[in-house]
């Protein structure tokens, strides 16, 4: 099944890829984003099982810091929506030269 | 003496301390060389806080050199009641160690660096007494007594260092005091600029010594004087590249610091320094640390048979070289100066015929009266600007030590006057004084080691010496008075404690030649005892010259023998003195500011050869247009424009380039993201 | 094709279906229902690839706690039902979809020298030997304890964070 297992996370990883190049609403570019970090972590159980545990504490640190990330992400969108009264991305671009 | 006991003890002591062999065990040798750190650091201290305690600093910078003095005494003693003691070393710490080099910070009591360490404190305590006087309303008196106890103490460590990098720390160490003690009238860009010239002037030297201490590592892996002197006969080849170029290389350091042909240029302007200064750094002691390490390093030179030549030819050519302009300067002490370069080319041509004790002997006997000379000028150029000073005349340097405006002050600074007639005679070759037993030798070991040209050389330059000085003399002391008719009446002698070390000069320039009276001489009791004394530390270079060149014959070129020589050197020399005196004594000359420039020959000499306008031209003129192109075309073109501003141009592009993809939009970032996986990626999966 | 094989593409094929889903629905409420659909079923495969605890910690982390998160701020910006349409334009689509089949395609490439039957499973007889969370957290707790205590740093940091950011300000 490692083989099918890679395959799939490539699969997932890709989706995840061209979900957040489709989509404008910062909420969904967020989960696509998860999308490949599960792709990532399903690499490193599949991996893990033939390599050693180690793959699978490494995924247990992915998802500490996807779920510190989210926190912090969401708030962020959430202070940004108060003062654009919006989430999509084409509105922020203070930060430009 | 019988019945008191304490001085029947003592007797006893040093009956047996000089009777009995005893190894030599040093007297405090450290304190020797702390005692004048100990005085600059609390000099330094109160010129610093409290420049007005001039009677502390009268009283601690002479009296830690009186000390010191008092040290080095008790140390000879010692190694004269050790017969032939082997030297000793003392080390106290390790300096560096970085691989094989092992440096200590060590001190190497012999008889040759105890003997150097006596003139040197002995010499230093008499001119620090002369300094109380001579530099006592100078406002930057503790100043100076700081520098002047550094001075020591830089010298001492130079004389008594066991390895060459310790002897290159004193070397560097009297060198910086020298340029400081120059320009210690900062304040007058000429004497400013004096004290650079020596600097730079001695920097080129200082390359020679580092550049054949390397060497010296890099063929024999020690530094140790010790070390070194045993492996070089076995190291080296007899008149080797090697060791030819290494003992160059050191004698370029000494033609820097002892100011001979072609590095002496520094010298004579580094008289804008005060006189107690000119006598002890630049004619008693500092200038005679290249005699020094040609001395102490004889056994290197003793296997280049072509440096010992050129250290001779060199030694002679300056000697009768800076003899001649001597005779046709007007400064008081750039006469002096001149004198000392040709006397200190005496002292090259001694150790360069292998006459090391001759050399160093010289050295001992010159420290006592060309610093007498020069504290008598002292003596003359203070009460000179005293009566100008108070008769409202203009009191600079160039007046008040011009001759031309003095004469006929006999009357007015009689010790003065005596003492300088001393030293001059003393300095003339005059028998019996102390530089007729020390240039004879040297003249003699020269005509008795073959070498008939250096011979001559020297002879004429006995007779030019006896005749400037003599003309000094006249133009200072004798004749009609060319001071001012106002001026005169303010004339005065000097402060006793000037006159104390005159007196104390003199004395050593009359009985300091009595140590070594050579056999031949008739008449007199053979007493060769400071040949006999630095023998053990000669002993090795003799042995090596010995072994390749064959015993010193015992006839002059011209046939006779030492005694007749002597007695015909010192005829002359009387003559000369005679002759010049009656020659000028009528003379009227012009006062400085009438006088016009002297014309053909005497031209010549005035002008000093026109060495420092060659210099100018050949040296100096061609290494400013090469600073200006390093500076406009190198520096601010190359570095600065291509380079350093090329660089920010460069930065600032690439950067305006790179901002133009932070548009803003997160969608723009995350194309180019995955772009950038996507060759990442891609050039991996290739 | 035994059950377990079975079960695996049964799994997989939800997962790549609810992720596509996920990206092509307009509302945002329904992308997050699919994105937990397609984290069940990952949970799912870890089950099937021995990692019994990771598959626990997937529900209870991320189906849990994450997505609840999302549809929380889904809900409290009222993105529910007033949503605008954030789906770019045709050309977009197939951009989109054509990057997403290149880096597909390369990491394929990549992977391609993974062995076709593995030597021998590691981590199995491990579970077997000490069970689920033992095996995980040994390592976690010896090896890694220092990344460990880091990581808990920044979740304080995090919440921290995080709380400041969202907070309406005076």
């Amino acid at each position: 099944m490692l083989i099918e297992s890679l395959l799939l996370s490539a699969i997932l990883f890709a989706v995840g890829v061209a979900g957040v190049l489709l989509r404008r609403n910062a909420i969904v570019m967020f989960m696509c984003i998860e999308l490949m970090l599960n792709a990532v972590n399903l690499f490193l159980v599949a991996v893990s099982r033939y390599a050693g545990i180690e793959g699978q504490v490494f995924v247990i640190f992915v998802m500490t810091v996807a779920a510190a990330e989210a926190a912090v992400g969401l708030a962020i969108i959430i202070s940004i929506f108060r003062h654009y009264e919006s989430v999509d991305v084409r509105n922020f671009r203070l930060l430009r030269w | 003496m019988v019945g008191v006991p304490v001085l029947d003890s003592m007797l006893a002591l040093v009956q047996e301390a000089t009777t009995h062999e005893r190894a030599y065990v040093p007297f405090l040798p450290s304190w020797m060389i702390l005692l004048p750190f100990i005085g600059f650091v609390i000099n330094g201290a109160v010129g610093y806080l409290a420049p007005d305690r001039r009677k502390l600093v009268s009283a601690v910078g002479p009296g830690v050199l009186g000390l010191s003095f008092l040290v080095a005494a008790v140390n000879l003693v010692l190694l004269i009641a050790a017969h032939d003691a082997e030297p000793v070393i003392r080390s106290y710490w390790t300096w560096m160690e970085v691989g094989q080099l092992r440096i200590e910070a060590a001190l190497q009591l012999d008889q040759l660096s105890v003997m150097m360490a006596l003139v040197v404190t002995c010499v230093s305590f008499i001119i620090h007494i002369y300094s109380i006087g001579y530099m006592g309303e100078d406002p930057g008196y503790a100043r100076y007594f700081s520098f002047l106890n550094l001075f020591v103490f830089f010298m001492l460590v130079l004389v008594l260092a066991a390895n060459f990098p310790l002897m290159f720390v004193g070397w560097e160490g009297v060198g910086l005091c020298s340029y400081l003690l120059i320009g210690f009238w900062f304040t007058e860009p000429a004497k400013a600029d004096a004290g650079q010239k020596a600097f730079i002037v001695n920097r080129i030297g200082d390359f020679g010594f580092l550049a054949a201490m390397f060497a010296l590592f890099a063929y024999l892996g020690t530094l140790d004087f010790q070390a070194v002197f045993a492996i070089a006969p076995r190291g080296f080849e007899y008149g080797g590249a090697a060791v030819t170029l290494i003992t160059l290389f050191l004698f370029l350091g000494c033609t820097g610091k002892s100011a001979q042909i072609p590095l002496y240029v520094w010298l004579p302007d580094a008289m804008h320094g005060p006189t107690p200064v000119s006598a002890l750094i630049h004619a008693a002691t500092m200038v005679t640390a290249g005699v020094y390490l040609v001395a102490r390093t004889g056994v290197l030179f003793a296997l280049a048979p072509l440096s010992m030549t050129v250290v001779a030819v060199v030694g002679a050519v300056t000697a009768l070289f800076a003899a001649t302009i001597a005779v046709q300067q007007f400064d008081i002490k750039r006469v002096i100066a001149y004198s000392t370069i040709s006397q200190l080319g005496y002292m090259f041509l001694a150790v360069g015929v292998g006459a090391y004790t001759a050399g160093i002997f010289h050295l001992a006997t010159h420290a006592f009266f060309k610093a007498l000379l020069f504290l008598a000028s002292g003596a003359v150029i203070h009460a000179m600007h005293h009566a100008l000073e108070h008769a409202g005349e203009e009191a600079g340097e160039d007046v008040t030590q011009d001759m031309r405006n003095m004469g006929g002050l006999k009357a007015y600074l009689p010790t003065s006057f005596r003492t300088a007639w001393i030293g001059a005679l003393a300095l003339a070759g005059v028998f019996p004084l102390a530089g007729f037993f020390s240039k004879d030798e040297i003249i003699w070991s020269a005509g008795a080691r073959g070498q008939t040209l250096l011979w001559v050389l020297a002879v004429l330059t006995a007779l030019l010496t006896a005749g400037y000085i003599t003309r000094w003399l006249v133009m200072v002391f004798h004749g009609a008075s060319r001071v001012g008719e106002g001026a005169r009446r303010y004339l005065r002698a000097a402060p006793s404690v000037m006159l104390v070390a005159l007196v104390l000069l003199a004395v050593g320039s009359v009985v300091s030649g009595w140590v070594n009276v050579p056999e031949a001489l008739p008449l007199l009791p053979e007493f060769t005892w400071l040949h006999q004394f630095l023998h053990p530390s000669f002993e090795a270079a003799e042995h090596v010259l010995v072994e390749h060149m064959g015993e010193p014959a015992h006839v002059a070129p011209l046939g006779g023998g030492e005694g007749t020589w002597a007695v015909l050197s010192t005829t002359a020399a009387i003559l000369v003195v005679i002759f010049t005196f009656m020659a000028l004594r009528g003379k009227r000359y012009l006062s400085a500011r009438e006088a016009a420039e002297p014309t053909g020959l005497w031209r010549l000499l005035y002008r000093k050869w026109y060495v420092d306008e060659l210099y100018d031209l050949v040296i100096v003129k061609p290494f400013k247009a090469l600073c200006m192109v390093s500076w406009r075309v190198i520096d601010q073109g190359l570095i600065d424009g291509a380079l350093v501003d090329g660089v920010a141009y460069t930065t600032r592009f690439g950067g305006w380039v790179v901002s133009r993809f932070q548009t803003g939009y997160v969608g723009t970032y995350v194309l180019i993201i995955v772009i950038g996986i996507l060759i990442i990626l891609g050039a991996v999966a290739l | 094709m035994d059950l377990s094989q079975i079960v695996f593409y049964l799994f997989a094929g939800v997962a790549v279906a609810s992720s596509v889903l996920m990206v092509t629905r307009k509302n945002p409420v329904y992308a997050a229902l699919y994105l937990v659909l397609t984290l069940f079923s990952i949970a799912g495969l870890f089950v099937l690839l021995d990692a019994h605890f990771l598959a626990a910690l997937q529900v209870v982390v991320y189906a849990g706690a994450i997505l609840v998160l999302f549809l929380f701020v889904i809900m409290l910006l009222n993105l529910g039902h007033a949503f605008e349409p954030d789906i770019r334009g045709r050309f977009w689509w197939v951009f989109a979809a054509g990057l997403g089949l290149v880096l597909l395609a390369e990491l394929v490439a990549v992977m391609r020298g993974a062995p076709e039957r593995p030597e021998a499973d590691i981590v199995g007889p491990l579970l077997e030997a000490r069970g689920a969370v033992a095996a995980v957290a040994e390592p976690l707790f010896q090896s890694y304890v220092v990344a460990l205590e880091i990581t808990g740093i920044l979740l304080l940091v995090a919440m921290v964070g995080a709380v400041v950011i969202a907070k309406r300000k005076a």
